[in-house]
């Protein structure tokens, strides 16, 4: 069974901090304002979240990646 | 002085093969730095295919010399798998770069034996189907100039050697820096979204391999695991080049056999196993040296020690040396080492090193400060510069809150230390 997981492109990220607002429960800020993300798969019901949380970084940095 | 003892080799492989008993397999004592003397110390290097030398370089346990110890036979036949898929031709970068200011081996290495570097990434190039390698040196280094020297005296090869040089520093050899670097003259690391062994340079799948593992790659395929495997321990077979520095006497590279105990490698530069030393380069461990005299010199032993092989430099504290000011000297530099890619990174080592300072000058809420930041850079950036610089933090806060804790408290009590001036070797960030 594939697996979503979030990965970050750390060259990318510039500590917006739009994904933390999205998915607050996996994704806490730094004391600089960079995103700690869960390394682990994600359950099914934050997926959607993680989704959006993608699409909120305005410089594209993290992705929902599919894993099998 | 070129009188040799034995007659020149015609045939393609060494009719006889040295001694394998000998420990001078990459630092010859005899010099053989021209071609016709590395020809007739060694013979020419033989051609073999992936199928033949990853079995023999995994039966070998050959590691990386470069810092990481990834295995090499893993490694090799990565690219050689991205070779098939894609069918492109390789690149094989042979790394001299040496980024680590507390190793010298490469620099000793390539001075000694460039052949022996160069042969092995011909035979890495043939294994991987690779029609083209690059020597990859400092900038204007002697490495540079002895590697030019080489490949132009050396006979025609299947594949292009070209030797490139790169600005001296220290993140500038990350094996992504380097290949970013021949892309598009940025030497940044361009982290673990960049897959090199499969889109390197030019786009191809490529193989970087630091010179040291290079030359064991040589003597591996050239000779076969059996001879490979007379020295060493029966995990990790072979010599070893260890660059001893610090408060030693003779300061300098030397060629062991895995396993050699500590206290044999420390008197190779006329030093006792006493005091405090940083095993494997900046981003190492603290180890006490005492404790440590019968430990054998290879990977597993000196990580069951609490030590690490790294880039496999020794650096010995004098007597008094404070490894607090060493570190927190260390972690300065790495942050100004670093290439302001990935936030972690810029503005966690600044935070560190800032926070080791304010603990040498006594400040105690500074060890808390370290305890919570360390975990949250661990990990984080697109190379492992910052996880480098964390554990070489936490090896030192591990010392001083344990077997240095009368240290620490003279610290925190009276705000600093008599400690003898720093020894660590620092170069240009």
């Amino acid at each position: 069974m594939s697996t979503r997981s979030l990965r970050l492109d750390p060259i990318a990220c510039r500590a917006h901090g739009l994904c933390a607002e999205e998915l607050p429960e996996a994704i806490v800020l730094d004391e600089w304002g960079y995103p700690i993300i869960p390394t682990e798969p994600l359950p099914t019901d934050w997926v959607r979240r993680a989704k959006s949380a993608a699409a909120a970084c305005p410089v594209l940095a993290l992705r929902v990646e599919t894993r099998n | 002085m070129t009188a040799l003892t034995t007659p020149r080799p015609t045939a393609q492989v060494a009719p006889w093969a040295p001694n394998p008993m000998a420990t001078d397999r990459l630092l010859p004592t005899r010099p053989a730095v021209g071609w016709t003397d590395h020809v007739a110390r060694l013979g020419r290097s033989p051609a073999r295919a992936t199928e033949q030398l990853v079995p023999s370089l995994d039966a070998t346990g050959l590691l990386g010399r470069g810092g990481a110890g990834f295995p090499t036979g893993r490694k090799v036949l990565a690219v050689a798998a991205a070779v098939a898929r894609t069918r492109l031709p390789a690149v094989v970068v042979a790394n001299c770069c040496e980024g680590d200011p507390t190793s010298s081996k490469d620099r000793v290495l390539v001075a000694r034996s460039p052949h022996l570097v160069i042969d092995g990434a011909v035979a890495a190039a043939v294994a991987v189907g690779a029609d083209r390698i690059v020597l990859a040196a400092g900038e204007n280094s002697a490495t540079h100039r002895t590697l030019l020297a080489a490949a132009a005296e050396r006979p025609g090869t299947a594949q292009e050697i070209s030797v490139v040089g790169v600005p001296h520093r220290y993140i500038a050899s990350e094996a992504t820096a380097l290949v970013r670097f021949l892309n598009t003259g940025d030497a940044r690391p361009a982290g673990k979204l960049l897959p090199i062994w499969e889109r390197g340079v030019g786009g191809r799948p490529t193989l970087v391999d630091n010179a040291e593992t290079l030359a064991q790659l040589a003597l591996v395929s050239r000779f076969g695991p059996a001879w490979f495997a007379a020295v060493g321990t029966a995990a990790e077979p072979g010599t070893t080049l260890v660059s001893i520095g610090g408060a030693v006497r003779r300061p300098g590279v030397v060629e062991v056999p895995h396993g050699a105990p500590l206290r044999d490698v420390l008197a190779c530069a006329g030093a006792a196993p006493a005091g405090w030393a940083l095993l494997g380069g900046l981003a190492g461990r603290w180890v006490e040296l005492s404790g440590m005299a019968g430990i054998g010199y290879s990977t597993a032993q000196l990580a069951a020690a609490g030590g690490v092989r790294g880039v496999g430099s020794v650096i010995v504290l004098p007597p008094g040396g404070c490894l607090l000011i060493e570190t927190a000297r260390i972690i300065h530099y790495q942050a100004q080492a670093g290439a302001r890619q990935c936030g972690p990174c810029m503005f966690g080592l600044p935070a560190i090193a800032a926070d080791m300072t304010a603990l040498g000058r006594g400040d105690a809420g500074a060890l808390d400060r370290l305890r919570r930041r360390l975990p949250v850079i661990n990990g984080r950036g697109a190379c492992s510069h910052p996880d480098g610089a964390v554990g070489l933090a936490a090896s030192a806060l591990s010392a001083l809150t344990t077997h240095q804790s009368r240290h620490l408290r003279q610290h925190l009590t009276a705000g600093g230390c008599q400690a003898p001036a720093p020894v660590v070797p620092l170069g240009p960030a």
